[in-house]
């Protein structure tokens, strides 16, 4: 595990002893991603918070995209006059055991709160733990219900359930649709076959019926997320007639999918993801204009926010060319939610700190909706989703129409006329 | 579902079966004769498919312009790991042997990790997104490359094996092994050999899957798995078996994916393992030892 500190104001002197530096020489070659030294101020201790996060095995892009999030936390968080936080980065290797085994170290290492781990199934197991051992954990990405549904005292949720995104991707493709003018009369639903997948999946069939979409779903495809070749996925959902696709993927296969359709000469109508993959910088990089047409129904950030406004600004310094995204404004915000805790606390108690979550109120935020709260099970149940299209490598918002700067394209233009 | 759907299905997964058959070759050719398992295939496979991503991406060179020189530098690697590592280890117990390929494998994939990261690269040449139209068939281009590769390739090994003095000598160790020492074969420098070529046709089998899938670190673990259950399906140590074994999985595979559900597929590949295990344990190919 690598210590990093974030936040504060100007150091009294830094904390990077002779052995806080051999330990982190010596696990820079197990941990993937790292960030620059922020500075520990002499005000009180640094609260020690251990970010897992999945940044080798088949999720590693994405996790090492959540840790530019963490990156560039520690000058926002001091501008907002926070205390700081000492970051203890660990590997989940995209993998729940691991995740577990790294969770428990990293308590065992001191960590007095926990962030992380993008995954559904990861951030389950790490539940798991914190609750075991009294840390308190703020999850950052993570959509399968019962993780807050198990009545935990130390799990904090700040991203929708399933649900919850569910609720709120078909209300805003209700929305598209009527502006295009146009909808796809058949989907095929196609999903990985990880916790969050099947957690979307089973959402599906309560969610759906109370939408009156245009739209049938013709065949449910359910998938390895760790697949090599989705060919055979892509010709039967073909085969079945259908003229859009309604997805819940992950990165690597959303560019084997898109890869696949445009071998297998298909382009739908309509390409509907409701998760991660299909807007990421990687996809809209690798693809070039192959990437062009996708909606992703996702929890996003409100740009009209002061502070979205000043995470965009420190991402575009941080990594120039990288557009803002769910993986950066969630982990951003769980580590924003540990330090306002940590102030209102005043003490690195696990149990003071876990109050001061639940108690939070954070107006001055990211994400849409009204701000950062929880409710008993320690659910924030005030976000919302956000429709985004890929055009000509860049995303625009398209829905809800409040907070909009762009109007849907549909059909999409077909791939061998690009 | 239009029948055409299963044509295409199947014709893909013949596709990839026999680059996954081209890949376990090389395993088998060195178990065949060596009788070392060499856990570091896959790995070894990964190392060709890096140099392939790395090649096109400074150098502008296609895969296919990769594939002498990665079969040939696999081929030194193989060639120098019998005579520096595995050579001593010939005559010891089998978990000895075991544990030192492990070793490899496991330092093979850290070393990439730290040389190329935890993200998956790919090959996207001019035609990675081509495909051929045949009547209502629609065949990839690259994996229709990839496999007409593959046979050419084994074409070429079962020839040099067949007809050549080398190759004659490397099948008379593996047929005898004390005759051999007896009419005089440097036995240690054909079984050097005989890794190199293992290696270098799953060099060659990495070129050819870097045009169909991503590579990441992780993969090698996975392929040597994929290998050694092609080549126990085949029949350990058979060539004809390890492309056979190959074209099975790859078929199955895609087939169960059409017919049952996508998640499936491994679960058949690997149902069709124990089945062979339990009523032709020497393989589908294989010969009966003892």
């Amino acid at each position: 595990m690598t210590n990093r500190k974030l936040g504060g104001k100007l150091p009294a002197r830094t904390s990077l002893s002779r052995r806080t530096f051999a330990t982190g020489l010596g696990a820079a070659g197990i941990v993937a991603g790292t960030s620059p030294f922020s500075i520990v101020r002499a005000q009180g201790a640094a609260l020690k918070v251990g970010v897992l996060l999945p940044r080798s095995g088949v999720q590693a892009g994405i996790g090492q995209d959540c840790h530019r999030g963490v990156e560039i936390a520690g000058d926002i968080l001091r501008g907002l006059d926070l205390p700081p936080l000492e970051i203890m980065n660990g590997d989940t290797e995209s993998n729940a055991d691991v995740a577990r085994a790294r969770a428990e170290r990293l308590i065992g290492e001191g960590a007095q709160l926990l962030v992380g781990a993008f995954d559904s199934g990861q951030s389950t197991a790490i539940a798991q733990v914190a609750e075991q051992k009294g840390i308190p954990y703020v999850i950052n990405i993570a959509a399968a219900p019962p993780i807050t549904e198990q009545g935990y005292k130390f799990v904090f949720r700040n991203f929708p359930t399933a649900p919850m995104i569910l609720t709120d991707a078909f209300a805003n493709q209700k929305e598209v649709f009527a502006i295009a003018g146009t909808a796809p009369k058949a989907v095929v639903f196609m999903h990985v076959n990880d916790t969050f997948g099947t957690s979307m999946a089973k959402g599906i069939g309560g969610v759906f019926p109370k939408f009156e979409l245009p739209y049938k779903i013709a065949d449910t495809i359910a998938y390895d997320p760790a697949a090599r070749d989705l060919s055979v996925e892509v010709a039967k959902a073909k085969a079945t007639g259908a003229d859009g696709l309604l997805l819940v993927s992950r990165l690597n296969d959303a560019m084997l999918l898109t890869r696949e359709l445009v071998k297998q000469r298909w382009t739908p109508t309509a390409i509907l993801s409701m998760g991660p993959g299909w807007y990421e910088d990687q996809y809209l990089k690798t693809l070039g204009k192959l990437a062009d047409g996708p909606l992703s129904f996702v929890p996003w950030y409100d740009p009209n926010k002061k502070l979205s406004k000043t995470l965009e600004a420190a991402l575009a310094k941080a990594h120039p060319g990288v557009n803002l995204n769910t993986n950066h404004i969630f982990t951003f915000e769980a580590l924003l939610i540990a330090a306002d805790a940590y102030k209102r606390a005043g003490s690195t108690d696990p149990k003071a700190l876990a109050d001061a979550i639940r108690t939070a109120s954070i107006k001055d935020n990211v994400s849409i909706g009204p701000g950062i709260s929880f409710d008993a099970k320690g659910q924030n149940m005030t976000l919302k989703n956000a429709a985004l299209q890929n055009r000509a490598g860049k995303l625009v918002t398209v829905a809800p129409t409040v907070a909009a700067n762009a109007k849907p394209e549909l059909p999409m233009a077909p791939y061998d006329k690009r | 579902m239009p029948t055409e759907i299963y044509l295409n299905v199947a014709v893909n997964g013949l596709l990839t079966g026999l680059v996954y058959g081209l890949m376990a070759l090389g395993l088998s050719v060195i178990f065949g004769v060596v009788r070392v398992v060499n856990f570091a295939h896959g790995e070894m496979m990964t190392l060709a498919m890096y140099a392939t991503v790395v090649a096109f991406a400074s150098l502008g060179l296609d895969p296919f312009l990769m594939l002498v020189p990665a079969a040939a530098a696999l081929f030194a690697l193989g060639y120098l790991l019998q005579v520096g590592i595995i050579n001593p280890f010939i005559n010891r117990p089998e978990h000895s042997q075991f544990m030192l390929l492990v070793a490899v494998a496991t330092i093979l994939v850290n070393l990439q990790l730290i040389l190329f990261g935890p993200d998956a690269r790919s090959v996207q040449t001019s035609y990675s997104f081509d495909s051929f139209l045949v009547g209502s068939l629609i065949v990839d281009a690259s994996k229709a490359y990839a496999g007409a590769t593959a046979v050419l390739i084994a074409g070429a090994l079962f020839a040099f094996f067949r007809f050549t003095v080398i190759g004659k000598a490397i099948r008379a160790c593996a047929d005898n092994y004390t005759g051999a020492l007896v009419v005089g074969l440097d036995v240690k420098r054909l079984y050097a050999l005989t890794f190199g070529l293992g290696a270098a046709c799953v060099g060659a089998a990495g070129v050819m899957l870097s045009l169909v899938i991503d590579v990441t670190p992780a993969l090698g673990p996975a392929y040597t798995l994929l290998a050694f259950v092609i080549v126990i399906t085949g029949g350990l140590g058979s060539m004809p078996g390890a492309l056979l074994g190959g074209v099975l999985i790859g078929l199955t595979e895609a087939l169960a994916g059409l017919l049952y559900t996508p998640s499936a597929k491994s679960m058949f590949a690997f149902g069709i393992l124990v089945l062979v295990l339990l009523f032709r344990p020497q393989g589908i190919l294989g010969k009966r030892i003892g």
